[in-house]
């Protein structure tokens, strides 16, 4: 049997647009067969922490009160003309007038089709968040290496 | 993302069942037939219905 096509994406940013380029690419390419891999790092862990919302989560002061103002997936802005979080709103409203999946409705398909997704160990480390802080459909806490590995032979996006 | 949705929705069904799954002209139409054959569904009509809108008859083996 031949082998899979295999798509790794590396999610870095925490931009509502990115993210949403993110599970677009993820869900789609799952869906036509491919096996798909999210690695996700920095403001990238942002869309799968557990709090959707913004909340004082993160092992010390500094470390809750930043993960307080990056929010989670609920919360991410626009990468431009954010318009202090209204934007996001407005956007995914027209999304929903144009018959366009929405953020959650994609990220709810990429879980659907099997998508796995892991985080990345030292951005976890730096910004204070353990295993716990993130939706249990994430398979394992990585580094550099071990992503490397399980994106041998595929293609590779960073975004 | 037409096929993401088509693909979840075919996923529920049973073997030998059938669906109907309405599309638009264009890249849905052109994609979502041919994605499916790929992965060994059975188109078993592809009909016009309105304007834009066609009616795809899937079975899933």
């Amino acid at each position: 049997m031949a082998e899979k096509n295999k798509l790794s994406i590396i999610s870095m940013s925490g931009d509502f647009d990115k993210v949403i380029a993110v599970f677009t690419l993820a869900s789609g390419a799952a869906a036509v067969g491919y096996d798909v891999t999210i690695f996700f790092t920095f403001w990238g862990l942002n869309s799968i922490k557990k709090k959707t919302g913004r909340s004082f989560i993160g092992t010390g002061f500094l470390a809750r009160f930043f993960n307080f103002l990056l929010g989670g997936r609920r919360s991410l802005p626009l990468s431009r003309l954010n318009f202090g979080g209204l934007s996001p709103i407005l956007m995914t409203g027209m999304m929903k007038g144009k018959n366009v999946a929405t953020l959650e409705e994609l990220f709810d398909a990429s879980k659907a089709l099997g998508v796995s997704f892991y985080a990345c160990e030292m951005a976890m480390h730096v910004l204070g968040l353990t295993r716990e802080d993130f939706i249990p459909e994430v398979k394992d806490v990585l580094g550099v290496a071990s992503f490397l590995e399980l994106s041998k032979g595929g293609q590779t996006l960073f975004i | 993302m037409t096929f993401v949705k088509a693909k979840l929705h075919l996923e529920q069904l049973e073997p030998g069942d059938t669906t109907d799954i309405l599309l638009t002209a264009g890249e849905p139409l052109d994609n979502v037939p041919r994605t499916a054959t790929e992965q060994g569904y059975q188109v078993l009509a592809s009909v016009h219905v309105r304007d834009n809108i066609h009616r795809l008859t899937i079975k899933k083996p």
